[in-house]
């Protein structure tokens, strides 16, 4: 649809556009810059930094910045960088639609506007899964919480969701939560976990439960939410291996509920990627359409944001020499195929004579395992595998891949 | 003065229609806001008319009403779309079934392009993803698909416009008589008179005809539950039905008008006309019916948005009741479905009733309709861009999934809303993929201004359901 | 009586799986570290477990309510109830600035509590 040009409009013209401006997204825009080039960067919240903002724990930056900083000095450090580099940060903004003819519209309280560019890098993160969506049964009653939001409540607004809670869900943000709640004078009755494992590490167990003797429920899962208008109490049951209810049940006098139900990429509106559970892309961040990368959270759920900030800047790399001259990426493509003790897969294609960094998640813990991948005559042995840690393996040599290219893991005894 | 008890869907159209001819109408809603009990949670279909037998008030108003919801759109400006319906049959008796149907729809005044029996090669080039089972299907282009409680939200604002009254947060408890003119006391103790009354208490109206000294068929709570999915997997393309049986139209599997899909309804009878809650039996019961219309349905976490339950005002008679009682009142009960695809016509019947029983018509003036639905507005980027110039909270987009933005969330509590389900209900925010997980928080926000800080005031919707116990730091 | 305690090493990213074998108050062996920076981890966390401690402190006529921290060294568990309180019990004036020193060593335990992100003033 075209706009007519209507006097004081924002109409932009620039090498590098990227949309999200997370930790994946300000690390793109920084090496874009560093690299040269024109460079915006728009963000729908009124700050960059995406959820760094409301992490105000500790543990980022290890590997990125060599330094144990908590979520907003991270945001801190990195977002001085990109300012430094003078890209064009555009916040309170949110892309409307991405045109064929590379150009996106956003909407803000000055209008609609456009930005046309030369190559475009997606960094939009990921969002929460509602607890609505495991079709709890019971009443719909105030004081269910996804994780994130309370976080933001509580860390950003000052404002407290209740005084007694039942966690869902042991990934780390929930267990980030126990403590944080606790800390705060919530009073933790438990974190639930479907599995019969925890989904954060360890030393979250510790740190966040262990410390604060808030008990895990492990191999128990939801079953009822009761409240007529607030909550007021939680039927939790223990699950069996096929995750059915066996009937042993408990009941949490609970007002308050927090869910860390799960990640899911957030790829909106663009609908010419390609998606499935995320962009897929290949070993230099390229999306079906070769003018478009893609970093970070919006193509699978990393464990750590030194890794996103890692991938912001490789898409911001390949998106320069595709700038620079698009000729030169070479077009060869192949299939990675993951197989079936492999639960996530990273990245999803490959393209001969450019390095790779594989990121995959088991599909279940293992003791011990063997990592096969034959076209790239790779073989490893792994101990201990668990799905909620990701396995990077990075290979710079892939000058002999012919066909499609398989990741295989065994079980090694 | 004309007092409606009830804001649902049949009171709020009934208010609007009464507005055309008579000055003086209020309308009481017990709840926070209007059109928040079975209203809000049914399966949002106009239906086409042919379900029901000629002989009955369903017929008579179902076809009738279905036509009426174009002009109904362009006054009020709410979003509907025409995907049509097909009842399908899986064996040559159901087919007999569907030719009976047809008999209806003739009867009930279709045109012959309104209605067509097709077999099953067509059928399955329309719906691909039905049961390969299917041998045919009575196929209806008429049939339509709307969000419910805009309507009555927003008849609720054009009976302001209109010269009307709309009370909230007002629920009837006794009337008195005394010389043709009705007091009605409400729980908060405060009291109104009128010369009219028109009782249009949904779950309630055999309680409220029973004040007036009246009897109407007893109502039952029949719960229906429902799964939401998302717009990932286009499961149908219009709304799709089995077989109707004497109790119900059956699970059906259709698209609401943002996209995503609806699975359900089942039909259980509760005890309680205020027990909403799901149950797993239920959810159970209509994932299994549903598959047997779209057998690769995906019922999960990646594909289910939410779950809920709404309650039908069911009789024995399972048809509406629509009379005078000894005094002058006139009483709506029964409008199980297809209430809200007669609701119009019911508006209609009712004005006319009240002219021929109770009073003459004053006036007849044409209603002063409803312009901006910001929503479509949005879905042109000049007017939208338009709109911002002229205000910029236009432009600052509150919820991500459905793009509403800070203006479309003050115009709602300009009118009238004060908790975050009555923001939700008008503006759909909150209802996208997310659920509410990235907006909730500048919702309360916007709220927390509007209230003067007192935190426990902000409200999910009725009585004690706050959202933020208190400050973390003081 | 003897407790065995398994902990999982945070000092460097191998992540040694150790036990620790201890009565309550004496060690009595600890296995399955690769150095001795582990080995010192994990006598620690049996006698006076540190923990960095993050949290929040209000702001006044801030553009945010609060200004998150952090202790600057870590400090010992049984220690973090005190600490929390008095740090809900301070208030602090915008501007803050990254890295600023919102307590001076509180309960003389060696760390500061200071400002991970900066709050301007309106």
């Amino acid at each position: 649809m075209d706009y007519r040009f209507r006097g004081e409009k924002m109409n932009y013209k620039t090498d590098i556009a990227v949309i999200g401006g997370g930790a994946a997204g300000m690390a793109a825009a920084k090496k874009a810059a560093e690299n040269g080039y024109n460079v915006i960067l728009i963000e729908r919240d009124n700050a960059v930094g995406g959820v760094l903002n409301q992490c105000i724990h500790n543990g980022f930056g290890l590997q990125y910045f060599g330094e144990d900083y908590t979520g907003p000095e991270f945001k801190e450090v990195l977002e001085e960088k990109v300012r430094k580099n003078q890209v064009k940060i555009i916040s309170n903004s949110n892309v409307l639609e991405l045109f064929e003819d590379k150009r996106i519209k956003f909407v803000n309280r000055e209008g609609i506007h456009d930005i046309e560019f030369k190559a475009l890098i997606l960094t939009t993160g990921a969002r929460e899964r509602h607890i609505n969506s495991l079709g709890i049964t019971g009443d719909r009653p105030a004081g269910v919480f996804t994780a994130g939001l309370a976080q933001r409540y509580i860390n950003l607004m000052n404002l407290k969701p209740g005084n007694k809670a039942l966690i869902v869900g042991s990934g780390d943000i929930g267990l980030i939560m126990a403590r944080r709640l606790t800390l705060e004078g919530v009073e933790v009755k438990g974190v639930v976990e479907i599995n019969p494992y925890p989904g954060g590490l360890d030393r979250n167990i510790q740190q966040c439960l262990k410390d604060f003797d808030i008990p895990l429920y492990l191999s128990h899962s939801v079953r009822k939410i009761i409240g007529k208008n607030r909550v007021e109490k939680v039927i939790v049951s223990k699950v069996d291996e096929n995750f059915k209810f066996t009937g042993e049940e408990m009941e949490f006098d609970v007002d308050t509920v927090v869910a860390s139900v799960g990640l899911i990429p957030e790829t909106r509106p663009f609908d010419i990627v390609d998606t499935q559970n995320g962009f897929l892309v290949n070993n230099l961040n390229q999306t079906n359409i070769d003018w478009i990368f893609a970093a970070g959270n919006c193509t699978r759920v990393f464990d750590l944001v030194d890794y996103v900030a890692k991938e912001g800047e490789r898409a911001a790399e390949y998106a320069s020499q595709y700038v620079k001259n698009s000729d030169e990426i070479k077009k060869e493509e192949f299939k990675i195929i993951p197989n079936e003790n492999i639960g996530v897969m990273y990245p999803q294609k490959i393209k001969k004579d450019y390095p790779v960094e594989f990121y995959l998640r088991v599909k279940k813990p293992m003791e011990k395992i063997k990592i096969e991948i034959p076209e790239l005559n790779y073989s490893k042995v792994f101990k201990e595998a668990v799905p909620s840690e990701m396995i990077k393996i990075k290979i710079k040599d892939t000058s002999n891949i012919e066909k499609d290219v398989e990741v295989n893991v065994y079980e090694h005894s | 003065m004309i007092a409606v008890i009830g804001g649902g869907i049949v009171g709020t159209l009934t208010a609007l229609e009464l507005l055309k001819y008579y000055e003086d109408v209020a309308l009481f809603e017990k709840n926070p806001a209007t059109g928040m009990e079975t209203t809000k949670a049914n399966s949002g279909i106009i239906h086409a008319g042919y379900d029901d037998e000629p002989d009955t008030f369903r017929a008579q108003f179902s076809y009738k009403g279905n036509k009426m919801y174009d002009d109904l759109a362009e006054l009020l400006n709410f979003k509907i779309k025409r995907p049509g319906s097909h009842v399908v049959a899986y064996n040559d008796d159901e087919m007999e079934q569907l030719y009976h149907l047809a008999e209806n729809a003739k009867a009930n005044g279709f045109e012959d392009d309104e209605y067509e029996i097709i077999l099953k090669d067509r059928l399955l080039e329309m719906e691909p993803n039905l049961n390969k089972d299917a041998i045919g299907s009575l196929w209806s282009p008429i049939a339509g698909i709307v969000d419910p409680w805009e309507i009555a939200q927003r008849a609720s604002i054009a009976i302001r416009r209109n010269g009307g009254e709309v009370f909230k947060n007002k629920k009837f408890v006794s009337v008195d008589k005394k010389n043709d003119k009705f007091t009605l006391h409400f729980e908060d103790g405060t009291e109104f008179d009128a010369d009219y009354v028109i009782n249009a208490a949904g779950l309630y109206a055999d309680e409220v005809a029973k004040a007036f000294g009246d009897t109407v068929p007893e109502i039952t709570p029949v719960k229906g539950e429902y799964y939401l999915l998302n717009k990932d997997i286009k499961w149908v393309n219009s709304v799709i039905f089995p077989l109707p049986t004497e109790e119900t139209k059956g699970c059906l599997v259709l698209p609401t008008v943002d996209g995503g899909f609806l699975i359900g309804p089942n039909a259980n009878e509760t005890d309680s006309k205020e027990d909403y809650a799901t149950s797993e039996e239920g959810l159970a019961e209509i994932a299994r019916d549903a598959k047997k219309l779209v057998p690769n349905l995906k019922i999960n976490p990646g594909t289910i948005m939410k779950t809920f339950a709404g309650l039908r005002p069911e009789t024995e008679e399972k048809d509406f009741y629509i009379e005078k009682g000894k005094d002058n009142v006139i009483h709506i009960s029964g409008t199980r479905s297809p209430g809200l695809t007669a609701a119009p016509a019911i508006a209609e019947y009712v004005a006319d009733m009240f002219q021929e029983k109770l009073e003459k018509k004053q006036r007849n003036i044409e209603l002063k309709g409803l312009e901006n639905n910001l929503e479509l507005i949005k879905q042109d980027y000049d007017k939208w861009d338009e709109m911002i110039q002229k205000e910029p909270d236009f432009g600052e987009i509150i919820c991500y999934c459905n793009k509403v933005t800070k203006a479309d969330v003050l115009y709602a509590i300009a009118n009238g809303a004060e908790t975050i389900d009555e923001i939700r209900f008008f503006t759909k925010s909150g209802f996208g993929e997310c659920q509410g997980g990235y907006c909730s928080s500048k919702i309360f926000e916007i709220l927390k201004d509007k209230k003067d800080g007192k935190l426990k005031n902000i409200k999910k919707f009725t009585d004690d359901s706050w959202i933020i116990d208190s400050e973390v730091r003081k | 009586m003897s407790t065995v305690k398994e902990l999982t090493c945070v000092v460097c990213p191998v992540g040694c799986k150790i036990k620790i074998t201890h009565d309550g108050e004496k060690i009595e062996s600890v296995e399955g570290n690769r150095c001795d920076r582990g080995y010192n981890y994990a006598v620690q966390e049996i006698k006076n477990p540190l923990r960095t401690l993050v949290t929040s402190v209000k702001v006044n006529n801030g553009n945010y309510p609060l200004a998150s921290v952090r202790s600057s060294k870590e400090v010992p568990l049984n220690k973090i109830n005190d600490l929390m309180n008095i740090i809900k019990n301070t208030k602090v004036d915008a501007p803050v600035k990254k890295g600023d020193v919102i307590i001076k060593n509180p309960l003389d335990l060696g760390a500061d509590i200071v400002a991970t992100r900066s709050v301007e003033k309106i």
